[in-house]
């Protein structure tokens, strides 16, 4: 297993147990819930304490986060925007254009305030079922056997928390404000998808 | 005269029908205090005779009565009208309420079918129905879980129930039902699921399935004839659909069927259109010559029989599709001056931008026009019969989503997916000849990306960012009156929004739509003058319908945002090429209306 098939399986199995992990203690190391969003000496944007591994940008508690560019020109690390174009292929038929919320499902630019990255990886591949006050049942699907959604997990996690954290306002991301997809994400798209 | 018509609607449920059409639909409809169809008659044209309410009174109309349908979710569709009873759905769960009119609108019955909510989440864009089919006193509910179900329309009692897909598989139902003799012809939702959808007939009597027949595949599955069926007056040949396809791709091959269907008795001939090819990432679809290959018979136009599902002809409009422009929307039967020759016309103004008008007996090509002139992706279809490229739109290069390729952002492409219009449908005013049209004024940004199939998963493979049209009026929708013979509109209405809401005309020269603001509008057919506004409770994705009761007219429509609207629009737009400072006069749906389902009815005081 190489490294990122070792962080996919480490999250889902971490997912299995959210629920006795979710209470952080002082002096606790950052999450993607408690790391401020900061600007670095050379002008990025991202969350406190990140690291640049393997080409992916990771916390210290081990979950991905994104880095963005401001100057000269807006750019988005190649994962912020695959989680981008990935969400608005699986997830904005309910979750609405820019993780917008829609008449009929939850604002996730709210929701990833916050929402613990293992919740994020528990609800996406288990899915839910929420009561609505007033009667209804709201329904998110379980994801966990769709390799256009697993394969990407974590890109559409930091692609919604840079949303979330209000690093990446609505309407700004384009398909010409990214960077170039690394050999690692062309190789990793072929290994996922089994080919 | 309403005591006839009541008289009459009995009598049509015993007298055996005749050959044409369904014998009580076809009265039914004939009597303007009725609406016995959701789409106002078997032409689809929308347009009644009732004319108390006329442009001079119009601006006086008040607020008769409203009934809240307990659901919150997108009103899409409208109620019936049969005599004294008025007939209800809502969007999932489905409720069903008859009304009665003699007294104050009192609950006859009520109807809950008991769903799995786990539907919910593979209903791409919203828990929409399109609403009920009426005939001999029964009703047809087209439910999510794709089970028809049929009613009493006295008693509310299930009489019988017929399973038309499976929602594991991502297949749903959102359309109506159309009932033509016999044949309660059903549709299917899921073509962003990899569904292969059909256009399936059940009996009005007893549920039990006549035909079906598939989007795409081989010729016995979708009732074509190699010989018979024509495609641009050339039959269509052996294999037809599955030559078209790389390897098994046409078993998960989309084009959805839940569009509102129309019908020609004298032709004995139905018509609907057929949408995407899965998924929207034309290079996974390419041929095996790595070139385009046309899918079909996605984005297609069907004349089939109703009584085998045999299709007489076909066209497709937007051959391999590379930007999700589905061609469900509702095909408009009208005899028609086209070119200075009276036609037998069909008229459909796709979601791909342009308005084709067609001989519906012989599927003649005869007019396809822009009806927004911000759509660019095409130069226009070519009209030269002797060309190989007949009856086939120019593709823009630049637009090309397939040319440009994998992982690549095609920009500034007219119309966005949802359409220059999408399912809203248009009116025919007999008395003026021009169609009314409710339409979008959107373009997008589209990315096409690899993806792979699972049953009953999203299968898209492609983002999109939507903006309203550049170098125009800032709104993303208009109002329009277009001439179907000459190809051009007479007159163009700028809306704020999308204007996502069925029309009507009348013979009271007025035409009514609703905007997704929440406001029913009324204007002049000659200008687009605004003669009436009011604002209902919420955003308007209902099409409007008129009937009359004791001797009043009556205008009524839905309220209830949602819908694909409510996804792309209820958290409102912004043109990612202006950057954030451009949009202030742009602002969310969100901040004019929210989520709730009203039925409004008007009157004149």
């Amino acid at each position: 297993m190489n490294k990122v098939g070792i962080r996919l399986f480490l999250a889902a199995f971490a997912a299995c147990l959210f629920s006795f992990s979710a209470i952080a203690e002082e002096g606790e190391e950052l999450t993607g819930v408690t790391a401020k969003v900061v600007t670095t000496d050379d002008g990025r944007l991202t969350q406190e304490g990140s690291v640049l591994e393997d080409g992916k940008w990771i916390l210290p508690d081990d979950s991905p986060t994104f880095s963005i560019t401001k100057k000269p020109t807006y750019k988005v690390d190649w994962y912020t925007y695959n989680g981008y174009r990935r969400y608005h292929d699986a997830c904005h038929v309910c979750h609405g254009p820019d993780a917008e919320g829609s008449t009929y499902a939850p604002r996730l630019a709210d929701s990833l305030k916050t929402m613990s990255y293992d919740d994020f990886i528990a609800v996406v591949s288990g899915g839910r079922e929420v009561k609505r006050p007033g009667g209804g049942i709201s329904v998110m699907p379980a994801f966990g056997d769709n390799k256009n959604v697993m394969c990407y997990v974590d890109d559409l996690y930091v692609y919604l928390k840079a949303r979330a954290v209000e690093a990446l306002p609505r309407g700004k991301l384009s398909g010409r404000m990214r960077e170039k997809k690394p050999e690692e994400a062309r190789v990793y798209d072929k290994e996922c998808y089994g080919e | 005269m309403r005591k006839s018509a009541l008289i009459g609607a009995l009598l049509a449920t015993v007298v055996a029908a005749p050959a044409m059409a369904n014998s009580d639909v076809a009265k039914l409809t004939a009597d303007p205090n009725n609406w016995a169809m959701q789409t106002g008659d078997y032409f689809n044209h929308r347009y009644s005779k009732l004319d108390q309410i006329n442009k001079g009174n119009v601006g006086s109309l008040k607020v008769a009565w409203s009934f809240s349908t307990g659901v919150l979710r997108g009103h899409e569709g409208s109620p019936l009208v049969i005599g004294d009873v008025m007939y209800l759905h809502t969007p999932f769960p489905n409720l069903v309420y008859a009304l009665d009119l003699n007294n104050e609108g009192k609950i006859l019955w009520k109807y809950s079918p008991k769903q799995d909510p786990s539907v919910i989440p593979v209903m791409c864009c919203d828990t929409v129905n399109r609403g009920l089919a009426y005939a001999e006193g029964i009703i047809i509910l087209n439910q999510a879980d794709t089970n028809v179900v049929a009613l009493d329309a006295k008693t509310g009692k299930e009489l019988w129930k017929a399973t038309n897909g499976d929602p594991k598989k991502g297949e749903t139902h959102t359309g109506t039902t159309l009932i033509v003799k016999n044949n309660v012809l059903v549709g299917m939702s899921g073509a962003e699921f990899g569904v292969r959808c059909h256009v399936t007939s059940y009996d009005l009597k007893t549920g039990k399935r006549l035909w079906r027949a598939y989007s795409m595949g081989p010729d016995s599955e979708i009732l074509v004839d190699p010989k018979k069926t024509t495609n641009l007056g050339k039959p269509v040949g052996k294999d037809s659909s599955l030559k078209t396809w790389t390897g098994d791709q046409w078993k998960i091959g989309g084009g959805s069927s839940w569009g509102w269907f129309s019908y020609d008795a004298d032709l004995n001939l139905f018509y609907y259109g057929t949408g995407n090819p899965s998924t929207w990432n034309p290079v996974q679809r390419a041929g095996p010559d790595g070139k385009p290959i046309d899918q079909l018979y996605t984005m297609t136009i069907f004349a089939r029989n109703p009584d085998t599902g045999m299709a007489k002809w076909v066209y497709q409009m937007t051959p391999f599709d590379e930007w999700d422009y589905d061609g469900i929307n509702e095909m408009i039967l009208a005899d028609i001056d086209v070119k200075g020759k009276k036609r037998k016309a069909l008229v459909h103004f796709d979601r791909n931008g342009l308005a084709y008008t067609m001989d519906r007996a012989t599927g003649e090509l005869l007019v396809a026009e822009k009806y927004d002139p911000a759509v660019n992706w095409t130069t226009g279809v070519e009209f030269d019969k002797s060309s190989p490229r007949y009856g086939r739109p120019y593709v823009v290069a630049k637009y090309s989503t397939f040319q440009n390729g994998e992982d690549v952002n095609s920009q500034g492409i007219c119309p966005a997916a949802l359409g220059s219009k999408d399912q809203q449908p248009a009116a025919f005013s007999p008395k003026t000849g021009i169609f009314y049209v409710p339409t979008n004024h959107v373009c997008m940004d589209y990315e096409p990306f690899k993806v792979s199939y699972t049953a009953g998963q999203p299968y898209v493979g492609a983002t999109l960012a939507m903006f309203p049209a550049p170098n125009s009026h800032g709104g993303t929708g208009n109002f329009i009156a277009w001439d179907a013979g000459k190809g051009k509109i007479v007159w163009s209405k700028p809306e704020k929004f999308s204007v996502w809401s069925g029309a009507l005309a009348t013979a009271g020269d007025v035409v009514f739509y609703g905007t997704l603001e929440g406001y029913l509008k009324a204007v002049d057919p000659a200008n687009g003058k605004e003669l009436f506004k009011h604002k209902t409770p919420s955003g308007i994705i209902g099409n409007v319908m008129t009937y009359s009761h004791k001797g009043k007219q009556y205008v009524g429509i839905f309220s209830g945002v949602g819908g694909w609207a409510g996804i792309g629009l209820a958290a409102g737009l912004t043109d990612p090429s202006a950057g954030l400072g451009a949009v202030g006069n742009y602002a969310g749906l969100s901040e004019y209306t929210a989520l709730g389902g009203v039925l409004t009815v008007f009157s004149l005081p």
